[in-house]
């Protein structure tokens, strides 16, 4: 047990350092370095797909990291490294991607099953609602008849057990 | 009444077709953006020689394949052979881009597994391959003459994509420009 724990530690040492030696941002100045952070978030890395590129530990999402820190140190702006990628990549490899007609349905689909969803929920309880107020008349109107026809019944009938030791 | 049960079992069949196709796509496929466009210009050292440098503007004039391959990649060694095969029947020169390797092991690769490559570009650190859009190796781009990519293929070629696909393909481009 301690040795596993020991072999786990001394492995996150290893991987931390083998990461931080080669960190793609460190010929940035402080300000160039922040947008490559910021930058290497935004992208998702095409190999495993759910993380972005700063946090995959895949070689071509290394790759990629390599190359936003290059195009920064080249003096190219947010808007064209993106442009780059996207080139490359499609709209996918953006964690946020643009407002256009091939993403219309990424976009509003979600809204558009909810409306879906509420429109039904709505009209399943109005439904419901009216049914349930439909037979509640239903029953009143079967009780008020029971009870004529009991009204109606002549006075001997015998009575149960309950009533009639109740009245003793 | 009659609803109540029809509409669930619409609903239910439409959800199935839905994730039933969901399940015949690999989500690892990206949709290929750079179909349609020019191939991104390279200047590598080409494999065998350091000293020489390759572009794809070499293949220029004709249709060709461009076949992104490497000595570790497994899914590769299978391909080659079809790779081979599809450039004997149709004459149609492969450019192989080696991605991200070692000079020595490619050359062992090549002799053991087979070489279909009339050039092969050495692309050491791999930033050619995102140039190229690659997700991942082996990848095959069909060139036409005028050098604009006309179809990508992400992983191996296979004996029915071969057939099925980039033979008719070929045919045509060939057919497409006098």
């Amino acid at each position: 047990m301690r040795w596993t724990i020991v072999a786990a530690t001394l492995l996150l040492v290893v991987l931390a350092s083998g990461v931080s030696s080669a960190a793609p941002d460190d010929a940035l100045t402080p300000a160039q370095s922040a947008r490559y952070h910021e930058l290497a978030a935004q992208f998702r890395c095409v190999v495993c797909q759910n993380r972005s590129i700063a946090a995959s530990d895949a070689p071509l999402a290394a790759d990629l990291r390599e190359i936003v820190a290059r195009q920064i140190r080249e003096g190219r702006t947010d808007r064209q490294i993106k442009a780059y990628l996207v080139a490359r990549y499609g709209d996918w490899v953006l964690y946020d991607p643009p407002f256009k007609f091939g993403t219309l349905l990424l976009w509003l689909g979600p809204f558009i099953l909810l409306l879906i969803g509420l429109g039904l929920i709505v009209s399943l309880t109005r439904r419901r609602a009216r049914s349930d107020r439909d037979s509640a008349a239903d029953e009143t109107s079967l009780d008020r008849d029971r009870l004529a026809a009991l009204l109606a019944e002549p006075d001997d009938t015998p009575r149960d057990t309950h009533n009639s030791r109740a009245r003793r | 009444m009659r609803w109540r049960v029809i509409i669930p079992g619409i609903v239910l069949i439409a959800l199935v077709g839905v994730l039933g196709y969901g399940l015949t796509r690999d989500p690892h496929t990206l949709p290929s953006v750079l179909v349609g466009h020019p191939a991104p210009p390279f200047d590598l050292p080409t494999l065998d020689n350091p000293q020489h440098t390759i572009g794809v503007d070499a293949m220029k004039g004709r249709v060709a394949l461009v076949n992104v391959w490497a000595s570790w990649c497994v899914a590769c060694r299978s391909e080659v052979s079809v790779i081979a095969e599809l450039s004997q029947r149709t004459g149609v020169p492969v450019l192989g881009l080696d991605y991200k390797d070692d000079r020595d092991e490619a050359h062992r690769w090549l002799r053991r597994f087979g070489d279909p490559y009339a050039r092969i570009a050495f692309d050491a650190k791999g930033q050619t391959g995102i140039d190229w859009g690659i997700s991942g190796v082996p990848e095959t781009f069909v060139l036409d003459r005028h050098g604009i990519i006309r179809d990508k293929v992400v992983g191996p070629v296979t004996d029915e994509t071969m057939n099925d696909r980039l033979i008719p393909l070929i045919e045509k481009l060939r057919a497409e420009g006098g």
